[in-house]
């Protein structure tokens, strides 16, 4: 196992930075306050083709290796998890209709949401429904070529300017994804204000009566749509969020630096406290080690190995950890200015505990761990000679 | 004559499903042993391994539902990707 950029890799990355530094993090709290991001950034966004990453370039998107997308996701998140939570939900879709999507699908799906003229959500949790995704509530009914969906879903990130919604539904007793574009009749969208953290995701609930979309809207096999689908997509969203929480990381830890060296206590700069360089020594090899793990994760999906569905899993629940513990101490760090808004610090803190839920909870990210090791084939993952 | 091909996927399979001696024709769905992440760790490893492309119409449980099946869809998969070319769209877990 090697860790090293390409220098495409690192010129990309400098770019992405100074994108970040300039338009993210000088407004990123607003949005937190606002609970939106503006479209002005959503149009910066798109003009610099980040939410197209994983679109082919054929279909105008950027083609990006894993490796390089964890990247992208890791930048993003230090400047704002909003953010790259719009990035990471556009992925997922993009990522099912690449994988899955028949050829009329991705034709005129795929160029649209590589350019961002169209913006695409997950629409899986439902107001009685999380975890245990095999139980969706919602219905579709095949009648006269036109699936007819009744149900809700909620907590749907971005929903309040999706154009188009990859949706989950029982479909005669079965799991099916469809494609439900914003406009259709019997689909009606409910804003969600006042989470916890990344409260720039612009949450929202859906209520389906009687929508009906075309019976092509259906991606992929009625028998695979939790299976084949739903997987893909949290695939990807568990890695796109580990990197993010990477990213949290790093903007704890810089803030955490320049803070320690500036402020004085006992006449002397507070990072001259054995305790405080305690709190340093742990954040940084902590942010260190969630990197790494991020990184093989992202070499095994370049290589398509079977195993980085698991290493994926150790590098979300690490990376989610890792980045609560984080935030805490940084907070700690801080004292009553991490606890105020003077700082972007409480934001990273509310952020960090969203990351341990999402896209698969931290409980059931041990569950799958456990039963990979049981299997013995992530301990081998990780092995240096395993190349 | 050993069918290399259907010793491959089953070698899989019992390792990652930590199962012994598993008949070709066993019901590896109906019997449990098929959740959601172990279809896609196996679609990638056919994927891989046999350098074919699964595409949306090849979700159908029957084409992974035993080892002789999924060792049917392998052949059928390198004879038309062999013929047709693979497309690229696919690639990547």
């Amino acid at each position: 196992m090697r860790v090293e950029l390409s220098s495409e890799q690192t010129k990309y990355v400098a770019h992405v930075r100074q994108f970040v530094d300039q338009e993210i993090v000088p407004n990123a709290d607003q949005y937190d306050v606002e609970q939106c991001l503006p479209e002005t950034l959503v149009d910066k966004l798109r003009a610099g083709g980040y939410l197209g990453a994983v679109v082919p370039k054929r279909y105008d998107g950027q083609e990006l290796d894993m490796i390089t997308f964890g990247l992208l996701c890791r930048e993003f998140g230090r400047g704002c998890s909003s953010v790259r939570t719009l990035l990471t939900v556009q992925s997922m879709v993009c990522q099912v209709l690449r994988r899955w999507g028949n050829e009329e699908q991705k034709a005129h799906w795929l160029p649209r949401l590589g350019r961002a003229e169209a913006i695409g959500a997950f629409a899986l949790s439902e107001p009685e429904v999380g975890s245990d995704a095999a139980s969706v509530q919602t219905v579709a009914v095949l009648r006269d070529g036109q699936y007819v969906i009744n149900g809700k879903k909620k907590w749907i990130s971005f929903a309040q300017i999706a154009d188009v919604f990859l949706v989950f539904t029982q479909c005669e007793g079965r799991q099916s994804a469809l494609l439900v574009e914003r406009d259709t009749p019997g689909l009606r969208v409910r804003p969600i204000r006042g989470m916890l953290g990344t409260r720039a995701s612009m949450l929202g609930e859906l209520t389906f009566e009687e929508c009906a979309v075309p019976a092509g809207n259906l991606v992929g096999g009625e028998d695979f749509g939790l299976t084949a689908i739903a997987l893909t997509a949290l695939d990807l969203g568990r890695y796109s969020v580990a990197w993010g929480c990477v990213g949290i990381g790093d903007a704890c830890l810089e803030a955490s630096l320049r803070y320690s060296s500036e402020r004085k206590q006992f006449g002397t700069p507070i990072r001259n406290h054995q305790l405080v360089a305690q709190l340093v020594a742990d954040m940084v090899t902590n942010v260190s080690a969630a990197a790494l793990l991020c990184h093989r994760a992202g070499q095994l999906r370049d290589d398509a190995d079977p195993q980085s569905i698991g290493v994926t899993c150790m590098a979300k629940y690490f990376a989610s950890r890792m980045a609560s513990r984080v935030t805490s101490d940084t907070v700690q760090l801080h004292g009553a200015v991490g606890c105020s808004d003077e700082t972007s610090i409480q934001r990273y803190y509310r952020d960090a505990k969203i990351m341990e839920i999402i896209e698969g909870s931290n409980q059931i990210q041990q569950l799958l761990i456990s039963g990979f090791a049981y299997k013995d084939n992530l301990s081998s993952a990780m092995d240096w000679a395993h190349d | 004559m050993v069918d290399e091909t259907a010793q491959t996927i089953r070698r899989f399979i019992e390792t990652q499903l930590q199962a012994e001696e598993l008949s070709d024709d066993e019901d590896l769905v109906d019997a449990g042993y098929v959740n959601s992440l172990f279809a896609i760790q196996l679609v990638l490893f056919v994927e891989r391994q046999f350098r074919i492309s699964v595409q949306d119409g090849d979700l159908d449980l029957a084409n992974f539902r035993s080892i002789s099946a999924i060792t049917g869809f392998v052949r059928r998969k390198q004879s038309s990707d062999s013929s047709a070319g693979q497309s690229d769209d696919s690639s990547g877990p």
